[in-house]
């Protein structure tokens, strides 16, 4: 059965997909720019006359290719943290896993210990103390998420380091960290890919959360968030300055969701690690 | 179970300490001082301040005077409303978010748990398919983009509900914050219900109950009920930890004047000790509901004790 069988995995992967090559290439198609003002159209609301599809906001700016660039930033930042959070939780997982005993406890008593701390909190803390800076928000919302990725590679490697292939190569004389790179990674990849679709979204989550408090995405640049932010101080007079980016963002939240639990049935992987 | 309990509590505490230190560090690492302002303050003028504050003295110093003051309630001073302490400002906004809060997980635990209950009841019927696309849907989407449209429909368009905060809308301007926080609270705790729910009621000690001649409410009610709930009961510290964060936004959005609005005040102000101060204070309570949780669950299932 191939990936795309699966009518969960095509349409919400379709969607996510269209909405990418439309980020991608709308600002480019469309006449406006994205920090271009014009004050004799505040808050024009959604027309098809000069490709304004999205209106203007109150500064007269185009929101089409504003909310094409917000979903370019926000898809980027999650994209890097996911991979930030891969790359900790997948070495930190498999080192626990396959060293085993008692660091394998130790280490995992710390990540339990993690788990109980309240992360948005600190990532807040973070852009206070470090200014709002846009490398940051990429490391910070990773380091935050890499938690539930350690724990489920964890429990994998656990179980690959018993397999026979995992002896054979020690009794070939292979060192630890070549079977940990050429003997368990190249298992891991599975599982490691549903988790970083279901990682994905809560990157989103934790970027817009910041931006729509304004201490994520600053002015003139933007994201979904930012963009909600900006259409909630407007809704009374132009609500499809909320809606619009509102409900892209929710689109792609869900979509991501989807894609996730559709790879998660196709991979059949457990539901906890 | 008084083994059980101190543990838990004993475990507790290198929880608490580490949050301290952390947030504490953080703060500490910060580029510049607190009261670096677009004018460069003359040296000895800021030399003063920072005597006055005690921030001259070395961080491992500093650090012990904090957890001392710590134990006895004492967050420091707030650097912003110079006239208040931290314990002031907290003590003043924090009723109001526990009773949202409060209100909000009760909602969440009563509707979710009805809602998922019915549609294990139902399960593979329509009513079962829309309660778990609702589901999803609450799940995915978050509070900061359900709120503002609840608004715009509930009061900026149809008038039934007050947008904000006004002290003249009485108890009505309870309802849009609630509800708002408790929504994903709802979705998630259908689905969790739901999924043990059906688990259960495939028991053989389900089975024997019916076998008796039980109604469907009566098994619910007292055989399924209490072990089905035992993963929502898990459930309820992440769920905690969700509602604390999302009464940030909704006290943003709806202008509530509680202590998630204070916090983001704080944070933009560059406020240090009071952002500190309400970091260490949500993790506090954080970690005491979570601790509450485990004790309860231990209290429940009696084999989590010998584990």
């Amino acid at each position: 059965m191939s990936l795309l069988d699966n009518r969960t995995i095509r349409v919400s992967g379709g969607i996510l997909l269209a909405v990418t090559v439309c980020a991608l290439a709308g600002p480019w198609i469309s006449p406006h720019d994205y920090l271009a003002t014009d004050f004799d159209r505040q808050l024009m609301s959604p027309t098809m006359k000069g490709g304004q599809v999205f209106g203007t906001d109150d500064l007269g700016r185009d929101l089409f290719v504003r909310t094409m660039l917000g979903i370019r930033v926000t898809l980027l930042v999650a994209i890097v943290a996911s991979a930030v959070s891969l790359v900790i939780g997948v070495a930190y997982g498999a080192i626990a896993g396959f060293v085993g005993g008692r660091v394998d406890a130790a280490m995992m008593r710390f990540v339990d210990t993690l788990y109980a701390l309240p992360f948005i909190f600190f990532v807040i803390l973070l852009m206070v103390v470090f200014e709002r800076n846009f490398l940051l928000i990429f490391v910070a919302i990773g380091a935050v998420n890499w938690l539930d990725m350690a724990r489920i590679v964890r429990g994998q490697t656990l179980s690959l380091r018993e397999r026979e292939f995992v002896d054979a190569a020690r009794l070939t004389g292979v060192s630890t960290a070549r079977i940990l790179l050429h003997h368990i990674a190249p298992n891991l990849i599975g599982i490691v890919v549903v988790y970083v679709t279901l990682t994905i979204p809560q990157a989103i989550l934790v970027e817009s959360f910041l931006s729509f408090l304004g201490l994520g995405i600053q002015e003139p640049q933007t994201s979904l968030g930012a963009l909600v932010d900006a259409g909630v101080k407007q809704m009374e007079v132009a609500s499809w300055s909320l809606l619009i980016p509102a409900g892209l963002l929710a689109l792609i939240l869900l979509c991501f969701n989807f894609l996730g639990d559709g790879l998660r049935d196709f991979f059949d992987v457990r539901h906890t690690g | 179970m008084l083994r059980y309990t101190l543990l838990r509590v004993l475990g507790a505490i290198p929880t608490l300490l580490l949050v301290i230190a952390l947030a504490f560090l953080m703060v500490h690492a910060a580029p510049g001082g607190p009261f670096d302002d677009e004018r460069a303050l003359p040296a000895d003028v800021a030399a003063n301040i920072e005597r006055a504050y005690r921030l001259d003295e070395p961080l491992p110093r500093q650090f012990a005077r904090y957890l001392s003051g710590l134990v006895r309630g004492d967050l420091g001073p707030s650097y912003r409303y110079r006239d208040y302490t931290v314990s002031e400002l907290i003590g003043a906004a924090f009723p109001l978010s526990l009773q949202l809060g409060a209100m909000a997980m009760a909602l969440a635990i009563v509707v979710g748990v009805c809602a998922g209950t019915v549609a294990a009841l139902q399960q593979g019927t329509y009513l079962d398919r829309t309660v778990m696309a609702f589901s999803m849907t609450g799940i995915s989407i978050p509070v900061f983009v359900v709120a503002p449209v609840l608004v715009l429909f509930f009061a900026v368009k149809l008038h039934w509900l007050p947008a904000g905060w006004s002290s003249s809308a009485g108890a009505s301007r309870m309802v849009l914050p609630v509800i708002t926080l408790a929504l994903p609270q709802i979705a998630y705790i259908a689905r969790l219900t739901r999924a043990s729910m059906i688990d259960v009621l495939g028991r053989d000690f389900i089975r024997t109950a019916r076998a008796q001649g039980l109604g469907t409410l009566t098994v619910v009610r007292l055989h399924a009920l209490k072990p089905a709930m035992l993963p929502v009961l898990s459930y309820m510290g992440p769920a905690i930890a969700a509602i604390v964060t999302g009464s940030v936004v909704v006290e943003e959005i709806f202008g509530i004047p509680g202590l998630g609005q204070f916090f983001i005040r704080a944070a933009l102000n560059r406020d240090y000790t009071l952002v500190l101060g309400i970091v260490v204070f949500y993790a506090a309570l954080i970690v005491l509901l979570n601790l509450i949780v485990d004790v309860l669950y231990g209290a429940i299932d009696p084999r989590v004790r010998y584990r």
